[in-house]
């Protein structure tokens, strides 16, 4: 909401515009109270050496076409000449000088600066040239009694003023209207509160146009009061300048009149001429479903069953209640007669046909967060007076219409509020005596007297319903700066759960394993999932802001894939990446399947590294699970993949991209992988490492190499060499890895070190022996021979 | 004799002095010291004196003579010793700043990192961190957060739908959660007060990408509920959050606004050392219609919240000019932090 100090000073003294402190009290007041100042702007400057001039006489010089040269009388009695662009002059019009040397708002200075040799002794301004203004089409026309030669603002009636953007929250319909703002003002800055009181004086016969509410719900209140001896013109000057500054141009009286009624009281209202209005009378109904209606702004729209329209008393659509009006319902010159109306629409439906239609305006705004059911009357008597300013004439008629219906907000509302439950929301330990002071002036009425008061809410704060609703505003006008500032004694011990801080191990291991982390979009283009070579079945957005990004991720997979490609695109091949992230596969329950998921992608390494990097994983975290080649995972590379398997369930997939997916993700690199279902490995702690004694005896090394045929996982020989080993075995590694001529077709050499050692003695070459038999043995069950 | 023992001590000594390696000082030794050295050879012939004077005289002379060799020998090998160390360091000489390769630590995103600093200064404030899930009911969402359907105030929440069907066949009542808020809600009906948690998380809301919006982004939030916490407690908890935060010159305040699901509602700022003053995120108490939606009596229970972007702490914090730029998984981003 822009505020014009000016203009808000009609309702009480709150600042001298040209007093920066005296604005910097209205601002903060404003802030305090909820109303936070986003901007404010000095405006109403007069541009220095911009004075008035007569135009004398007009030349068109013969070899420029776009410019002529004007002959101005600035007051004493000689001709300057001056070349001008534009042509909506005539002799004896009154227009702004800038005379030789003035610095225009813009920066520019003027300067004697001649065309075709001739000079100019100055420049003639646009409106806009001066900051009053958007209106650039021409030069501004003064009224022709000013006199010539002083300053224009001066001449104009100018004064510095402030403009401030206040931000009105959704809460506070009231401030919509400079009436609102001030009442909340006045209440804070403890200065007198000056609302306008006007009354109509019915001084015409009846004249009725009648009303019509067909659909109840949506429009629970509509006046219609027929006003006569209208002479539409231009409005007074102090009432164009504040509607400009208000950003609304200044059109006719009667369209600026009702304009201004809503700035100041925040009701919205539409004058009809009455003789072009059909049937004489109104009629509230939904549009039927497919009905058009060509808006104020000139586009033909389509409405709903949903949507409200004023139709007329033949039942005509002229105008979206509370929204727009039809482009045929505007007041044209030769009006005299008005049928006003003012209404209360339901802001629930308003909202809807805003949202649906995306057709805004000043009007919807206010409707959509409530304006005030009892508020009409005031309005139609301020409407009357403003009009009467330039129309000495006017008639209100009586024979007006009030139609309600029961779905109109009662008038008195009232809730119990207890001085307890203010001091316990709010900490203080205020007395019940403070309340009127606080809540009386904001129209909060409060009566009888003990602990319990009863408020009577005003008509105008339709967001108030309960007690906690008059809390605030007691916290408001009491100041939030003056409530205390404690700490809670909480009896909770702050700290992260087993899932927390397993998650930050997990974290943990995999920067240090040099992994650095990614977030990319959860959102998928349709065919992403498939390109992945992934199950399709998947989530979408019904309302997305582009296709591309509209299915809801089932793995983290193509996300981490796209990456891998941007980092190669940009000469960066080889990135370690992981996400932990959110998945959302489809489900049948109240929410879908989402779970916790982590993958890793290593660009430029093999399978095997995935492996030891879920080995790191899985030591750090206590983790456990089978690789199972014969279960490729969709998606990977056929015969360097498997799936980990802890127990029954999967936990996971190690390997490689499916070289066919890197293809159609543009990856060049071969990209090792490991994905985990997060929720399994870090929901629960495992029980602490038990420790084991470190032995102090010598301890000997056994090794042994076997070929295996490459049907049989060497996890397979080690878990056989570890039972073979019996009790003595400390550690088996494998430390060689051969396939070639010396091993038959088929197999591959796998040499293992085995460690052994006992606890309480030093071994013999008898235990050595004996645990190298025990070895061969087992790992012959697997087919594998000792390797000579 | 007595001579001979001079003479065959001073070549030794001389010999010492020309050993210049450590090898033939070795050499040197076995010789000198064995029983073919001069001086153990001498000593052999002792008895071959006449008298005892003489024996007593020579024997002496050679024990002092071996004496000398022998710490000759000593010192000798001491020197070298330690001339073939300095020689072996000088050999070793490195220049630490000649570095193949490159580091090999990995970066958490810049929002982890914020998000983690924030739980952690709130760990220390005496908060649990609660979690919930990203795709959200509408009730959870809006409804319990007393924003009934039709409320005014969920058209600016800019919220993404999905075509999820729960049991009960309700088509558009699944979303993708617009604030943390909904977290509140699930912790309060599953768990009895105290509660003291924040929420850290990611929203959606269908905007479109620019510089300091992401339809994607981070929230926390905060929620307590105990018996009588007031409204003083929230302004408290907000002051101790920025200075632990932010720095001991750091301080805040909060000023009213409005939120359907606290009241009163207030924006909370903080005020920089130098005066100026940001503005961070939203709090207040909690509505009483949102305590019942928790499954709480509001006249036994009462609490605040709060809430604020996590990415914003990040992209000011690092000076990220462009809130895109954090999402391009660009390793030269990621690698900067």
């Amino acid at each position: 909401m822009k505020i014009l100090l000016s203009w808000l000073n009609d309702y009480g003294d709150f600042g001298d515009p040209t007093d920066p402190e005296a604005v910097q009290r209205v601002t903060d007041a404003l802030t305090s109270l909820g109303l936070e100042v986003e901007s404010t702007e000095v405006v109403g400057l007069s541009v220095a050496g911009v004075v008035t001039a007569r135009v004398v006489r007009l030349e068109q010089h013969p070899d420029a076409a776009k410019v002529q040269r004007v002959y101005v009388d600035a007051g004493d009695g000689n001709e300057e000449h001056v070349w001008c662009g534009a042509f909506n002059l005539k002799p004896d019009d009154v227009v702004p000088l800038a005379t030789l040397g003035t610095t225009m708002p813009d920066g520019r200075t003027i300067e004697r600066r001649g065309i075709l040799g001739i000079d100019s002794e100055g420049m003639l301004c646009s409106a806009s040239e001066l900051g009053l203004g958007d209106d650039h089409s021409g030069i501004y026309i003064l009224p022709a009694e000013v006199s010539l030669g002083v300053p224009y603002g001066e001449a104009l009636g100018l004064r510095p003023d402030v403009l401030i953007d206040a931000d009105v929250s959704r809460n506070r319909p009231d401030c919509w209207g400079y009436v609102g703002i001030a009442r909340d003002l006045a209440a804070k800055m403890d200065v007198a509160f000056r609302p306008p009181t006007p009354t109509i004086e019915i001084t015409g016969d009846a004249k009725t146009a009648p009303v019509d509410i067909v659909d109840g719900d949506r429009c629970a209140r509509f006046t219609s009061t027929v006003i006569s001896g209208i002479e539409v013109k231009p409005s007074a000057d102090w009432m164009a300048r504040r509607l400009a500054a208000a950003g609304m141009r200044p059109i006719s009286n009667v369209v600026d009149v009702s304009n201004y009624v809503m700035l100041e009281l925040n009701q919205p209202n539409h004058a009809y001429d009455l003789d072009t209005l059909g049937g004489g009378g109104f009629r509230v109904r939904l549009a039927e479903e497919g009905e058009q209606l060509t808006t104020l702004d000139g586009e033909l729209r389509t409405f709903t069953h949903d949507d409200l329209f004023i139709c007329d008393g033949n039942d005509v659509p002229i105008g979206v209640g509370g929204v727009m009006g039809g482009l045929d319902t505007e007041i044209s010159d030769s009006t005299n007669v008005v049928a006003l109306e003012m209404a209360w629409f339901d802001p629930v439906g308003i909202g809807q046909t805003v949202t649906r239609t995306n057709l805004r305006s000043e009007a919807s705004a206010r409707f959509e967060r409530g304006v005030d059911p009892y508020g009409m009357p005031t309005a139609i008597a301020r409407f009357a007076e403003l009009l009467s300013e330039t129309c000495p004439g006017v008639v209100v008629h009586a024979g007006d219409v009030d139609s309600r219906t029961d779905d109109l907000p009662p008038e008195e509302r009232s809730v119990d509020v207890r001085i307890r439950a203010v001091n316990r929301v709010l900490g203080t330990d205020l007395s019940v005596d403070i309340l009127p002071g606080l809540l009386d002036p904001i129209g909060y009425t409060v009566s009888g007297d003990g602990e319990t008061r009863s408020v009577v809410l005003p008509t105008w704060r339709l967001d108030s319903t309960e007690e906690i609703d008059v809390v605030e505003e007691v916290a408001r006008h009491f100041g939030y700066e003056r409530l205390g500032r404690t700490v809670p004694k909480s009896i909770v011990h702050g700290g992260l759960s087993v899932r927390q801080q397993r998650r930050r191990l997990v974290r943990d291991v995999l920067l240090g394993l040099g992994i650095s982390e990614a977030m990319p979009n959860p959102f998928l283009a349709p065919d992403t999932l498939d390109k992945a070579g992934l199950p399709t079945a998947a989530i979408s957005i019904t309302n997305p802001l582009v296709s591309e990004e509209s299915v809801l991720r089932t793995s983290l997979r193509p996300g981490l894939l796209e990456a891998v490609s941007y980092n190669e695109s940009h000469r960066r091949p080889g990135v370690r990446l992981f996400e932990i992230g959110h998945v959302y596969p489809p489900g049948e329950g109240e929410l879908p399947n989402e779970f916790e998921a982590l993958t890793i992608v290593l660009a430029g390494s093999e399978a095997p590294e995935a492996v030891s990097v879920w080995r790191e994983i899985a030591s750090a975290l206590g983790a456990g699970a089978r690789l199972d080649q014969s279960r490729v995972p969709l998606g990977l590379h056929a015969t360097r993949s498997a799936t980990l398997q802890a127990g029954r369930d999967p936990l996971g997939a190690v390997g490689e991209v499916d070289p066919a997916v890197l293809d159609l993700f543009d990856v060049e690199e071969r990209v090792a992988i490991l994905e985990l279902d997060l929720d399994q490995i870090i929901d629960r702690e495992p029980k602490p490492a038990q420790w084991k004694l470190t032995s102090r005896q010598p301890s000997s090394d056994l090794d042994l190499a076997f070929v295996l045929s490459e049907d049989v996982p060497a996890e397979k020989l080690e878990k056989a060499i570890r039972q073979g080993a019996g009790k003595l075995l400390v550690d088996v590694a494998m430390f060689d890895i051969y396939r070639g001529d010396r091993v038959a077709d088929g197999s591959r050499s796998l040499a293992y070190r085995i460690r052994l050692q006992a606890n309480d003695r030093s071994l013999t070459d008898q235990d050595v022996a004996d645990v190298r038999r025990g070895v061969e043995t087992a790992a012959a069950k697997l087919g594998a021979e000792l390797r000579s | 004799m007595l001579t001979d023992i001079t003479a065959a001590r001073d070549a030794a000594l001389a010999e010492i002095e020309t050993a210049d390696t450590l090898e033939s000082l070795s050499t040197l030794t076995t010789r000198l010291s064995g029983k073919k050295g001069d001086l153990a050879r001498l000593k052999t012939k002792l008895g071959s004196l006449e008298t005892v004077d003489e024996k007593k005289a020579a024997g002496q002379a050679i024990n002092e003579a071996m004496t000398a060799v022998s710490a000759a020998l000593d010192g000798r090998r001491s020197l070298l010793a330690s001339q073939a160390m300095a020689e072996q360091i000088e050999a070793e000489r490195l220049d630490l700043t000649e570095f193949v390769g490159k580091p090999a630590r990995g970066h958490a995103h810049l929002v982890t990192q914020a998000w983690e600093r924030l739980e952690d200064v709130f760990i220390g404030l005496g908060f649990q961190v609660a979690e919930g899930p990203e795709v959200e009911t509408d009730w959870h969402n809006f409804e319990a957060l007393n924003m009934s359907e039709g409320h005014p105030a969920r058209g600016e929440f800019d919220t993404l739908f999905v075509d999820h069907v729960p049991p009960d066949g309700r088509v558009g009542t699944t979303l993708l959660r617009t604030h943390t808020s909904p977290v509140q809600i699930r912790t309060m009906l599953e768990s009895e007060p105290p509660i003291y948690i924040v929420a850290p998380g990611r929203v959606f809301r269908r905007d479109t990408p620019d510089a300091t919006h992401m339809p994607v982004f981070h929230q926390i939030e905060g929620l307590v509920v105990d018996r009588n916490i007031t409204m003083a407690d929230l302004a408290g908890t907000i002051e101790a959050f920025t200075k632990a935060f932010f720095g001991p010159g750091f301080t805040s305040r909060l000023r009213p606004s409005y939120f359907p699901f606290t009241e009163p509602s207030a924006e909370f700022d903080i005020q920089r050392p130098n005066g100026d003053w940001i503005e961070l995120g939203g709090c207040g108490m909690v509505h009483p219609n949102v305590l019942r939606a928790g499954g709480l009596d509001p006249e036994e229970w009462s609490g605040f919240a709060f809430g604020f972007g996590i990415d914003r702490m990040a992209k000011e914090r690092h000076g990220v000019e462009d809130i895109r730029e954090m999402y391009t998984n660009d390793i030269r981003f990621l690698e900067q932090f």
